[in-house]
């Protein structure tokens, strides 16, 4: 399967590639996915006290537009608020790493991996939970 | 040195430069039919048919009257098995196979069970062999057929094909082999190993594609299978249509230059997949998949746990081979054939086969050896798992979501 461009770039190029502390207060993990299925990603996010992401690492097992979609997830997430985090859709990481639709799995897990890190986030930090309605693509 | 590598000589081979010299008349000065037997330009194509069914015969040690042409392989298995299955239909309907057979052999084998066949799957043992008592355990008065591969295609581990054979004849039942991956890198002998229908392909075997063959045995018992195709009664009515000469005289010249070097060769391919596995698996959790002493020479299939395999091999990009993982196919399961090992999917997930041939050199296997290593060790550093592994933590005992 040929990959674009932007994929080759960020699987070449990964940004953004390590851990945080996860027993930090302000940082939040998540890590979705599973090795049975060939990908697993874990996506970290370090929040300051107005609530905006100063900080993103991640590190995935996985396929190249797996690695990709979570490189291009911490890049998207520093400077954002958690709000405007939380409204990340897979779509727009299809979109903009123009990912064929077998591969459109890669961009979903990286949207959980991103809800994963903020509830674990808010959880942590006493808040509850955001459950997620939406229906994926 | 030529970049990309081609590594994957066990999904198809570079045609021999002597294959296509062999070849290139056959297209238009000697185009005739060979089945025209009332010209000149039939008797020069058949001449070359003639010739062609005597060098592939004398590689698998066969009469020339016992192979039929075929458009490759997949016709070959699916009219031994089928053709097998209607043929003997009066004397029983079980079939015996194994679950790590190639493709072709299993829907073959899928389509005589909507026939109203009955047909055995073994498993393999931990190292791909077949388990000769539980083979022995399978057999039923009713089993006219017994087809298990000769060289595994993912793994290349061998089976004992002799002792297969044997009790397969000890209970009456035809044994049939797909050689494809065998039959000019080791030494095959049709008589010497009990084989009644065999499969082979020529573009395995440095030969073109769309040209294969099936052995049927002819003598002690005279073996015979129902034609799948309709037409003008070509190969003793086995399998009509016109004869692709140039292709069946490809194979033959494939077959004659396997039968000259296949000896020397396999010397020379297994010091260097010898050599690129004990380099490869000096890496930290990296795994040989299958049997090691019986083993195809130019095979090499390793996982190496915690990285993917696709990702792997978009890393390993300057070198051509091949993974068991689910995201290279249209599927998106894992190999098959290693899950039938026991293999757990992570591990099947993080399998590469290296495939060296005739064109592999040296220098080759060292840029490839050397690629490997530093794309296994840059996705490890991606990798949650190895982090994970690294910090002791037990995998197992993560509850996963999957999806």
């Amino acid at each position: 399967m040929a990959y674009s461009d932007k994929v080759i770039d960020h699987y070449t190029n990964p940004r953004n590639v390590g851990t945080l502390d996860k027993s930090s207060h302000k940082v939040g993990t998540g890590l979705v996915g599973a090795p049975e299925c060939g990908d697993v990603m874990r996506l970290q996010i370090q929040v300051d006290d107005n609530n905006v992401i100063t900080d993103a690492k991640f590190k995935t097992f996985g396929c190249g537009s797996a690695i990709a979609s979570s490189s291009l997830a911490t890049e998207w997430l520093k400077g954002k608020s958690i709000d405007d985090a939380m409204k990340i859709d897979n779509m727009d990481i299809v979109e903009e790493l123009a990912l064929p639709p077998v591969k459109i799995h890669c961009s979903v897990l990286a949207e959980d991996a991103i809800k994963a890190a903020i509830n674990d986030f808010r959880v942590k930090n006493g808040l509850a939970p955001i459950e997620s309605e939406k229906v994926h693509h | 040195m030529n970049i990309p590598i081609y590594l994957d000589n066990n999904a198809t081979t570079p045609m021999d430069p002597r294959v296509l010299e062999a070849m290139l008349p056959y297209f238009n000065e000697k185009f005739g039919n060979a089945a025209s037997r009332n010209h000149p330009f039939g008797w020069v194509a058949e001449e070359g048919v003639d010739y062609a069914r005597e060098q592939v015969a004398k590689l698998i040690g066969a009469s020339d009257k016992e192979i039929i042409f075929t458009s490759g392989a997949t016709e070959s298995d699916n009219l031994a098995i089928k053709g097998v299955f209607e043929m003997y239909k009066d004397k029983g309907n079980h079939i015996i196979t194994t679950v790590t057979e190639h493709k072709a052999v299993l829907d073959a084998c899928k389509h005589v069970e909507k026939l109203g066949g009955k047909v055995t799957y073994l498993p393999v043992k931990e190292d791909g062999l077949v388990d000769l008592a539980v083979l022995e355990q399978a057999m039923t008065t009713d089993t006219i057929l017994v087809s298990i591969m000769y060289g595994n295609n993912e793994i290349g581990v061998i089976q004992p094909i002799r002792e297969i054979s044997a009790i397969a004849h000890k209970y009456g039942a035809l044994f049939m082999t797909d050689a494809v991956q065998a039959v000019g890198k080791i030494p095959v002998d049709v008589n010497a190993d009990g084989i009644d229908l065999l499969a082979l392909s020529a573009h395995k075997i440095y030969g073109p594609k769309g040209v294969g063959a099936l052995y049927v045995r002819r003598k002690g018992p005279r073996v015979k299978v129902t034609a799948q195709m309709d037409g003008g009664g070509h190969e003793r009515g086995m399998r009509s249509g016109t004869l692709n000469v140039p292709g069946i005289v490809g194979l033959g010249k494939a077959c004659e230059l396997c039968g000259l070097e296949m000896e020397s060769e396999a010397k020379r391919l297994s010091v260097l997949r010898d050599k690129l596995q004990a380099e490869l698996t000096v890496l930290e959790e990296s795994y040989v998949n299958g049997n090691v002493e019986h083993r195809l020479p130019h095979v090499a299939n390793i996982s190496f746990k915690y990285v993917e395999g696709e990702g792997l091999m978009m890393a390993m990009k300057d070198l051509a081979v091949s993974s068991g993982s689910a995201c290279t196919s249209a599927s998106l399961e894992p190999s098959y054939v290693l899950k039938s090992l026991g293999l757990s999917d992570d591990l099947a997930h993080s399998s590469i086969r290296f495939g060296l041939g005739r064109f592999t050199t040296e220098e080759e296997v060292d840029y490839a050896i050397k690629v490997t290593k530093e794309s296994v060790t840059h996705l490890r550093e991606l990798s949650p798992l190895w982090e994970m592994f690294k910090e002791g933590i037990d995998l197992n005992s993560i509850e996963w979501a999957e999806h």
